[in-house]
């Protein structure tokens, strides 16, 4: 039972920082409450998705940047869609980036450009990493014979 | 646990779940609505289709308003052998910017189609901007919802969708009265119009009498006024 609680803490603290850090915002609790025993993955599950569109997203940032001629429409699109997805599931700090990030896009300005790409793709390593953590951590309450309050 | 959303048959038609196309049919004797959700991210078919589902509606999630329309049977270029009858849409959510057609282009086509115009449409969209929200609303959206989606947001529809069944049955109710004695007194459905500026005259737009609602219908309680207007960053 101990090990059980240990975790359990670890888990709440883990969380908490991450909303705490800005890393998280309230929409990831509403995909929690999205989460019952009909859908036990559902979260794991979204945030997956959440990483592979990201990751494609980004490569194809850094390939459109890379050109000569830069196609800001293009470029625009892609951040579009990262700040659509990462607000979608709450990831706050990413979503913050793609502000920034297309307004650089209507100026034209490949500095600028080029700076948040940088940013985002930090951004989104962090928060990658993060909830991976907190995936890992769950899984070991789980598995230890614990659960853990779903919101 | 969630009261399922009960919709009234307005067309009866036997249906049987089928492949159809990759859309997965489902049966339409059920008595869930059925949501139509129109998105081209991945990320955000997938949370609309469970906050749909854990909100007690059916749910079909299509990718772009081609597939759409293709589904409802209203695609001309291309028509499917087998006819989409069976299949009663009882709303429509479509995501604004897509690439190909706008959630915008979108809404014209099934408000200019015969068919489907009376179906109700809401626009979801990131951006928060009036001229876009007037437009769709213009256009006859129902509602707009600013991304990203709440459970509240989808209560909000289920809430609508629901007073609406409610219409439909009273009038149902009042129709087959008609010809006896009525010894009680019926609310009354009130088809003066709201502040809304939707095209269709179907009283069963018109916001309604509930148990809990004000005795007199105000314009807050129009599905169009609900919107949520979230600061913009």
């Amino acid at each position: 039972m101990d090990v059980v609680v240990q975790l359990q803490r670890q888990l709440a603290d883990h969380t908490a920082s991450l909303f705490h850090e800005g890393f998280l915002n309230d929409q990831f609790n509403q995909l929690q409450q999205l989460q019952d025993e009909s859908n036990p993955d559902f979260v794991v599950e979204v945030v997956s998705l959440f990483f592979e569109d990201s990751e494609r997203l980004l490569n194809e940032l850094a390939k459109a940047l890379e050109q000569q001629a830069v196609d800001y429409k293009k470029v625009d699109a892609h951040v579009h869609q990262l700040k659509g997805s990462s607000s979608s599931i709450g990831a706050q700090r990413v979503q913050g980036v793609c502000i920034p990030f297309r307004n650089f896009c209507e100026e034209q300005n490949i500095e600028g450009c080029l700076k948040c790409l940088q940013q985002v793709k930090h951004e989104y390593s962090l928060v990658k990493n993060k909830l991976e953590t907190l995936f890992k951590l769950e899984q070991q309450l789980i598995a230890a014979g614990g659960s853990f309050p779903t919101l | 646990m969630e009261r399922n959303v009960v919709v009234s048959r307005r067309r009866k038609t036997e249906t049987t779940a089928a492949k159809i196309d990759g859309f997965d049919v489902l049966p339409a004797d059920s008595e869930e609505a059925h949501v139509l959700a129109v998105d081209d991210s991945l990320v955000d078919r997938k949370v609309i289709e469970r906050l749909l589902k854990i909100s007690s509606f059916k749910v079909t999630a299509v990718d772009s308003g081609r597939r759409a329309l293709q589904f409802l049977g209203l695609d001309e270029e291309k028509t499917s052998s087998v006819g989409f009858d069976g299949l009663k849409v009882d709303l429509i959510i479509t995501d604004y910017c897509m690439p190909g057609m706008t959630g915008y282009e979108l809404l014209k086509k099934i408000k200019e189609s015969s068919n489907f115009r009376e179906i109700p449409v809401v626009i979801m969209s990131s951006e928060n901007i009036l001229t876009r929200i007037d437009r769709c609303l213009e256009e006859g959206a129902e509602d707009f919802i600013v991304k990203p989606v709440k459970l509240a947001d989808v209560k909000r529809l289920k809430d609508y969708m629901m007073r609406e069944v409610r219409i439909e049955s009273e009038s149902n109710m009042n129709k087959r009265k008609s010809c006896c004695d009525l010894t009680e007194s019926e609310p009354s459905i009130s088809s003066s119009s709201s502040s809304s500026s939707s095209s269709s005259e179907s009283p069963l737009r018109a916001p309604i009498l509930s148990s809990s609602a004000p005795s007199s219908p105000t314009p807050l309680d129009s599905p169009i006024r609900r919107l949520k207007m979230t600061p913009t960053e």
